[in-house]
Formats: structure tokens, C-alpha cells, sequence
């Protein structure tokens, strides 16, 4: 299959600072990708070498098969939306949404034509006559994408498109990107650094960390089989539980002597032994009787009860470690409480201590 | 129930004791009083010779000669003024500040367009298609602003005799927009570069070239940067004397040089009504340039204050 964005061996310097480093990824088309990182990792930057906005220092671009890597940002076929909307303060909406199209010289009644669909798939159409200081936030944001629309482009370039605007419209705009993406079936890079935008919109996510990739993957595979302590630790709220000790003979022995059996582990490449780090997601461990029959079980007291209203976190002390579960809300429990809990190593992750990678 | 209507009966008689509602702001604070005399006084320190130099020029020559500088003219007359600007002798011909006038405004308007247009140029250049080398570059021009003058004066003369132009109306535009250079170029940069770079951007992405940029996306959010140069420029060259007297040539010289030529004639007994009207007449263009877009600023300010 054709890929739509190849990335290879891509770098990037600011002077001295090396922000990208031989980087490599492959889009294919329809595909929406979600890079998701720390503030600063390079998510912008790669967006920007990938419009041509920032020379690259090695490496191509390909789009479409094509070599991009000298290419104007206009001759690319990318469209791109930016986080503060980057709307021309002084123009219409309409006019916002034309001038890449007058820029380049079409004719007047296309222009009027891409306008339309435009406006209407967005639903900005009673907005066209206005100017962007007149506009709500969300209607910025959907003037700046129908500004990509318009030009349609093979591959959308979004640079943290929500993160100005509250939670209920930023959840609202989020299903939208979704539709918008399911309706036009273009290839769409994604950048944020919500992890919740990055599950639930991307068909993949591209962890960074430092202008490295460290997991390309699905939403379910990088929620459930992270490949390193940093992408587990990254992905995930509340965070996964990590409890440090040694995997031996065919059990994990926590730090304070708890035996933890791993018989029932899917290992990489066959069994590791040595120092080693357990994970486990709250919600893998399970209280009262669902924590029957777990390969693991332990009575704890628990320390702190949060209620969320769907569910409810509890912390408390396995194997000397702080840890917190989830479990129904309608589960009475509370602080105080002593209660079985347990869990199946196969559900959570091992790691290596030293290489912090995935056993 | 009787009681709790008592209550509230008598709750508007202790309202007017407790705080309620906006605090009450009294007129005659320490604050408003050191401000108000602060100001008034030095409103007074300006305008009190302004006052004298009007009052003056509406006078006759003897009644000046009588000595009440403060008191109003006795009889209004237009005289000098009429003088100061068809034929007060300004050096050899005697024809008062209108040639002179119309020198300045030869010399203002082009050196002020050319000069703010090259370096609003300049500062989104600098700012937006930064080059090898544009740091220095820039560094160099803000330098340049650190120079007296003077320094530059004889090597401008001996340049501008070499092109051929010394002595001329474009001499002095040169030397004006040559000047006018660091200053302004810095300028437009800060404002360039307090723009949100993501417009920028979005303008490459549409496929906008330089001048496209420049003139669609940039210029039209500038409006209040170029008010103040406009200000800027304008009162500097009218104001300028220095330039003006060396570079233009007797033919071409600014109202400024001939206002001083006017007042710093040697010959007969001073004229001060003239002197005084001449004064005012050089000074008004500035005056005017300040107020019309003053408010222009107020409101450019205004408009690029609600971010798109
Ligand atoms: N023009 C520049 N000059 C020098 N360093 C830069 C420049 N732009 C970005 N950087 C650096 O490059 C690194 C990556 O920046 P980038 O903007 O790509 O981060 P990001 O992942 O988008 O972060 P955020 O989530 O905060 O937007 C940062 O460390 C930043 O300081
Ligand atoms: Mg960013």
C-alpha cells in the first residue's frame, strides 16, 4: 500500500540544540496519527519540517511518493490548523477561508464552491460575514480548519488544535475531528499532549519522548502493552502502579521479600530474570470477589478512598509500595477498610530495570 | 411578625453607616490633589511662553516697544503674521517662510514614506525570513543608532557630492531615511515579532510569498506602529535643522533654517511679532501631525488590541 507521509532519517538542529534525531515513520493513507508527547519533546517541530516550514538538517519528507524535502509548503499538499487558530484578524471568515485559494489564483466560482462545502461541513455558514474577533473560540477553531478544508489537501497537519479551549468544547470538537476525519478519509497528524484526544482519536499514536519515537502503535496495544517504563508511566490516568524487585525461578520478588507469581505472563523473548519492574494499571486489580482465583492476592488496609462518581480510586500498600486500584462506585468502601485484593501479572507489564524496556 | 417588619423597617437607617453598595470616592484626596497640581503647574510652565509668543505676534511694533509682554494685544492685527510668511527676509531674498514651507514639506513627505516603508520592510524581514546573518545585520543597524550624528556628517557630504546630488532635495531625503534607519527598523521588528508567528505561518502554508505577506497579512494588523513612526518621522525631519542646512543647498533650505535665518537676522531692530508668528507657523505642522493621529494612535491601539 502507498504510503501517504514517509518520514526518513529525518533531523532537525537549532544551532547546537538537537531536537530531532534520525527519526523514521511511516503514515499510510487515511491513516490518523497522533504524536503525543511532553512539552518540548519536537511534536511542532516535526509538524512544521513536514508542512516546510522549518528547513530539515537531514533527511526527506515524502508525501505521496513524492520528495517533498525542498518543497515549498504551499506545493506540499498539507493543510495545517495551529493551537491559536492563526486566523487573519482583519479578513472575513470568508475571506480567512479564501485566501490560499485567491493566492493561487482560482477561479471565482470554484473559490465560491470549496467555501461552501466548507462552511457547511463545519456549519459556520451564518459566520462567513464576520470577523474572527467576533467569534467564539470554537468557531475560531472551526474557521482554521475549514481554512485546510478548503485547499483540499491529501494530509491534514494539526498542531494542538483543542488545547485553548474549555473541556466541554474541546470533548465537542474532539467527536467533530473524529467525524470530520471518518467523512474525508484523509491522512491526519495529530498533535497533542492529551492523552485522551490521542486514545480516542488516533488509529495510531506516536509516543515521543526527547525527538524520539518510543512507541508506534495502536491506542490498545500502547495502553496495554507499553513498550518501555517511560510509555507506561506517560499513558494512563491514574498512572500505572510500579513496584521494583527481581524476577526469579519463575515469580517476581518484590524489594520487601513479596513473591508475586508470573507464570501466567506473555514474555517478548522468553523469560526474563535479573531486576525488573512490575506494572499494573488500576483498574487490573481487582477487589473482593472478583479478586478470587487471581493468580496474586494479598489483604491490605486501604488508606485513601477518592469517589469520581462512575468509579472509585483507592490507595493503598502491595508489596511495600503505594497503589492505587479502581473499582466500582458501588462497591461501599472506605478509608480504614481491610479487604482482599489481587491481580494477574498477565493483564500488567514487566520491564527490565536497566534498559526500562518491555520483557 | 410585627417584630421582624420593625426590622426591616429600620434597615435603611444603618444602611447609610455600613459600607453598601460602590465606596464613596471624595473628591479632594492628597492623591488628586498632588496630581491636579502637579499637572496644572506644568501646564502652565509650557504654555505660559506659547501664550506669550500668540499674544505677541498680534501686537504692533510699538506696543511691544511699550514693554507689557503678558498683556493682550491692544488691537489684534495680522500683520506679522502676513509678514513672517510672504516677506520677512530670510538671508538674500525676502520672501518670507513659504518657500521654506514648501521645502520642508518636499523634504517630510518623501523621506517619511520612503523611510518608514524601508524599514517596516526591514524589521519583517528580520523578524519572519530570517537569513544568514540577519542577527548581525541587525546588530550593525541598532549600533548605528549610537552614533553621534556628527561623526557621520563630513563622510554623508563628501558621498553625496560623489553621487551628485549634494545640495539638493534628495540629499537630504537620503540622509533622512538613512537616519530615520536603526530607530525605526527597531521599531517594526518588536512589533513584527510581538505578532504570533503561527499567522506567519498559516500565510506560508496558503501559499503567500513575501510581499503577499507583507501586504495582506502584516500590514493591515500594523496600523498603530505606523502611526508612531509616522510621528516619529514627521516631527523629527520637520524639526531638523542640522541636515537641512548642510545637505540642501541655499535654494532648498528647510522652514526650520529659514526661521532662524528670519530671527537671527542681524540687521535692523528685531521684529518680535514677526519672529513670534514665523515661530508658530514652523512649529504647527508637527502640532497638527500630533493631534489628527493622536487619535488615530488611540484607536489603531484599540482595534489590534482584540487578537483574531
Ligand atoms: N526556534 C527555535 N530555536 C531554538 N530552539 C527551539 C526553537 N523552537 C523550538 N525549539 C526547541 O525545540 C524543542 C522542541 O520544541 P517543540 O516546539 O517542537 O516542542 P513541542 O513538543 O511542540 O512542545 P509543546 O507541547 O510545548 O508545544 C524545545 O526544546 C524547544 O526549546
Ligand atoms: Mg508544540
Amino acid at each position: 500500500m502507498q504510503q501517504s507521509v514517509s518520514i526518513r532519517d529525518l533531523s532537525l538542529n537549532f544551532g547546537n540544540v538537537k531536537v530531532l534525531e534520525r527519526l523514521n515513520l511511516d503514515i499510510a493513507q487515511g491513516e490518523f496519527i497522533v504524536l503525543l508527547g511532553p512539552s518540548g519533546c519536537g511534536k511542532s517541530t516535526l509538524l512544521n519540517c513536514i508542512a516546510g516550514l522549518l528547513d530539515v538538517s537531514a533527511g526527506q519528507i515524502f508525501i505521496n511518493g513524492k520528495n517533498v524535502t525542498w518543497m515549498e509548503p504551499k506545493d506540499r499538499g498539507i493543510g495545517m490548523v495551529f493551537q491559536s487558530y492563526a486566523l487573519y484578524p482583519q479578513m472575513s471568515v470568508e475571506k480567512n477561508l479564501s485566501f490560499g485559494l485567491r493566492v493561487s489564483g482560482m477561479k471565482k466560482d470554484e473559490i465560491d464552491r470549496r467555501v461552501k462545502r466548507a462552511s457547511e461541513i463545519l456549519q459556520i455558514e451564518p459566520l462567513l460575514q464576520r470577523k474572527p474577533a467576533n467569534l467564539s473560540g470554537g468557531q475560531r477553531q472551526r474557521v482554521a480548519i475549514g481554512r485546510a478544508l478548503v485547499r483540499d489537501v491529501d494530509v491534514f497537519l494539526f498542531d494542538e488544535p483543542l488545547s485553548n479551549l474549555d473541556a466541554k468544547l474541546r470533548s465537542d470538537l474532539r467527536v467533530e475531528i473524529k467525524r470530520l476525519h471518518q467523512r474525508l478519509k484523509n491522512t491526519m497528524i495529530y498533535v497533542t499532549h492529551d492523552q485522551i484526544e490521542a486514545l480516542t482519536l488516533a488509529d495510531r499514536i506516536a509516543i515521543m519522548k526527547n525527538g524520539v519515537i518510543q512507541q508506534l502503535a495502536d491506542p490498545h496495544t500502547i495502553y496495554n502493552k507499553p513498550t518501555n517504563l517511560y510509555v507506561a508511566g506517560f499513558i494512563g490516568s491514574p498512572a500505572m502502579n510500579f513496584i521494583e524487585g527481581d524476577l526469579r525461578d519463575g515469580a517476581f520478588v518484590a524489594k520487601d521479600g513479596t513473591s508475586i507469581p508470573v507464570g501466567s505472563y506473555a514474555y517478548l523473548n522468553g523469560a526474563g530474570s535479573g531486576p525488573a519492574v512490575l506494572g499494573i494499571r488500576p483498574e487490573h486489580i481487582f477487589v473482593g470477589e472478583a479478586a478470587q482465583g487471581m493468580p496474586y492476592q494479598a489483604d491490605v488496609e486501604i488508606e485513601i478512598v477518592e469517589p469520581m462518581g462512575s468509579e472509585t480510586l483507592a490507595w493503598t500498600t502491595i508489596a511495600g509500595k503505594p497503589v492505587t486500584f479502581r473499582c466500582s462506585s458501588d462497591i461501599d468502601i472506605h478509608a480504614g477498610d481491610k479487604m482482599r485484593v489481587g491481580f494477574d501479572v498477565a493483564r500488567g507489564s514487566l520491564f527490565d530495570a536497566k534498559s526500562e524496556n518491555r520483557l | 411578625m410585627s417584630q421582624t417588619a420593625t426590622m426591616t423597617g429600620t434597615a435603611p437607617a444603618t444602611a447609610t453607616t455600613e459600607p453598601s453598595g460602590p465606596r464613596p470616592k471624595p473628591f479632594f484626596t492628597p492623591k488628586r490633589i498632588i496630581i491636579y497640581t502637579t499637572l496644572v503647574f506644568f501646564s502652565l510652565y509650557f504654555l505660559f511662553p506659547l501664550y506669550v509668543m500668540v499674544v505677541t505676534s498680534f501686537k504692533t511694533m510699538p506696543e511691544i516697544r511699550f514693554g507689557n509682554i503678558f498683556a493682550l494685544p491692544s488691537q489684534v492685527t495680522f500683520d506679522a503674521w502676513i509678514k513672517a510668511w510672504t516677506s520677512a527676509c530670510t538671508g538674500l531674498t525676502c520672501e518670507g517662510l513659504a518657500p521654506g514651507f514648501w521645502n520642508s514639506v518636499k523634504i517630510t513627505i518623501p523621506s517619511t514614506i520612503i523611510s518608514i516603508f524601508i524599514a517596516a520592510v526591514n524589521g519583517y524581514a528580520l523578524v519572519n525570513w530570517r537569513f544568514k546573518g540577519s542577527e548581525v545585520f541587525f546588530a550593525i543597524l541598532i549600533f548605528g543608532s549610537f552614533v553621534p550624528y556628527q561623526v557621520f556628517l563630513y563622510p554623508l557630504v563628501i558621498i553625496t557630492r560623489e553621487l551628485g546630488i549634494f545640495g539638493t532635495l534628495q540629499a537630504v531625503i537620503v540622509v533622512h531615511t538613512i537616519f530615520g534607519m536603526p530607530l525605526l527598523t527597531l521599531i517594526f521588528r518588536n512589533y513584527f515579532a510581538s505578532l504570533p508567528v503561527e499567522l506567519f505561518k498559516a500565510a506560508r502554508v496558503d501559499g503567500a510569498g513575501f510581499w503577499r505577506i507583507f501586504f495582506e497579512i502584516m500590514l493591515p494588523m500594523s496600523l498603530p506602529i505606523f502611526v508612531v513612526a509616522l510621528i516619529l518621522q514627521v516631527t523629527g525631519i520637520w524639526n531638523d535643522f542640522l541636515f537641512g542646512v548642510v545637505f540642501a543647498g541655499t535654494q532648498n533650505y528647510p522652514m526650520t533654517v529659514q526661521l532662524n535665518n528670519i530671527v537671527n537676522s542681524a540687521q535692523g531692530t528685531p521684529e518680535y511679532n514677526v519672529n513670534m508668528a514665523a515661530t508658530v507657523l514652523t512649529g504647527l505642522v508637527p502640532l497638527i501631525i500630533y493631534f489628527v493621529s493622536g487619535k488615530l494612535f488611540v484607536r489603531g491601539v484599540a482595534a489590534g488590541a482584540v487578537k483574531g
